[in-house]
């Protein structure tokens, strides 16, 4: 339950992850004109990655890989699937109720994007 | 007017976001990793092996002296190492993640200490002329192994190791003249049967 409420809190604010406030705040201010806030967030991070690295994965494949409560992932997953980064098929499996995720072309393009973003953080760094 | 000039006052804050970069990115390729290893085990792979493990079944049933029969066997237990080693890089490969080590890695640390005992206890048990308890060993080990490097994986791995180390356990036990049938039940019908139920449900 209260993971759940922190996944709801955090889309107002900012990313809720594990380093200091101040960080954040500077990735915030400084970054933020093309940071896809989207995916910034660690579990929504985790969902991609996850998903970029196979074809499809159920509810409960990610929910062990991501080592997170019910809710919590289907906040962050309808978050993902609502920005069109993931698509999600429900279908019977005998009597059990499915979920799979796979990763659209977009939410690939993000992650990619994302990821030279980053790099192209650690760069600067290095040359300044 | 001295105050205004906290404008730019914490330096440590420029390493704190190259820092947090650097971690997103760890992050990411720790997550998919683990995400391969999860479903890294190649079921057509499986299913391939478990073919030749059927056909070299049949041509160590027809061989005259336990030599040439070890010898099939251990042919045959080569060429499954290949197909193995082949079909996960390919599946790693078709998640476009040329990154991943990982998985391979834990797959080879964690078959390779039971595969090793069990080549040195085939020696011995050779020698001992103790054929018949050869396929038991085989079969319990491969299990072991499977169920440790599984732990990680999806959860039809592990019991897919446990299978395996009950028809060893069954193999070991069983009257002789059945040993390479257990063999064949195992080695090729347990993978067979699991490489399609994870080459359905965990892509390919």
């Amino acid at each position: 339950m209260a993971k759940q409420s922190t996944a709801k809190k955090e889309v107002p604010t900012k990313s809720a992850t594990t380093s200091g406030p101040r960080a954040t705040a500077v990735a915030q201010k400084s970054v933020a004109p093309n940071l896809d806030r989207l995916i910034h967030e660690r579990l929504r991070l985790g969902i991609i990655s996850a998903l970029a690295a196979n074809e499809s994965l159920t509810f409960s494949d990610l929910k062990t890989l991501m080592n997170t409560t019910d809710g919590n992932l289907s906040v962050h997953a309808r978050k993902l699937e609502e920005a069109g980064y993931i698509a999600c098929t429900k279908y019977f499996d005998g009597r059990l109720p499915k979920t799979e995720y796979k990763l659209t072309a977009e939410g690939r393009r993000a992650l990619e994007s994302y990821i030279n973003h980053m790099e192209s953080l650690i760069k600067q760094m290095k040359s300044s | 007017m001295e105050p205004i000039r906290l404008v730019q006052p914490a330096q440590p804050d420029p390493p704190a976001l190259h820092e947090r970069a650097m971690d997103n990115l760890r992050y990411i390729r720790e997550t998919m990793e683990r995400a391969t290893a999860f479903t890294g085990i190649s079921g057509w792979g499986e299913v391939a092996i478990g073919l030749t493990a059927v056909v070299a079944s049949l041509v160590a049933a027809h061989q005259a002296t336990n030599t040439m029969w070890l010898a099939v066997w251990l042919v045959e237990g080569t060429i499954s190492l290949l197909i193995a080693g082949w079909s996960m890089d390919r599946k790693a490969r078709a998640a476009q993640m040329p990154l991943v080590s990982g998985p391979g890695r834990k797959a080879v640390f964690s078959l390779s200490p039971p595969m090793i005992a069990g080549g040195l206890l085939t020696i011995v048990l050779f020698r001992a002329g103790l054929t018949n308890a050869i396929p038991g060993v085989w079969l319990l080990l491969y299990g072991t192994g499977v169920i440790t490097g599984g732990m990680f994986s999806v959860g039809i791995v592990p019991i897919m190791g446990l299978c395996f180390m009950a028809l060893g356990a069954g193999a070991l036990f069983a009257p002789p003249g059945f040993a390479n049938w257990f063999l064949a039940f195992g080695f090729g019908g347990l993978h067979i049967v699991f490489g399609v139920i994870i080459a359905r449900k965990y892509g390919g």
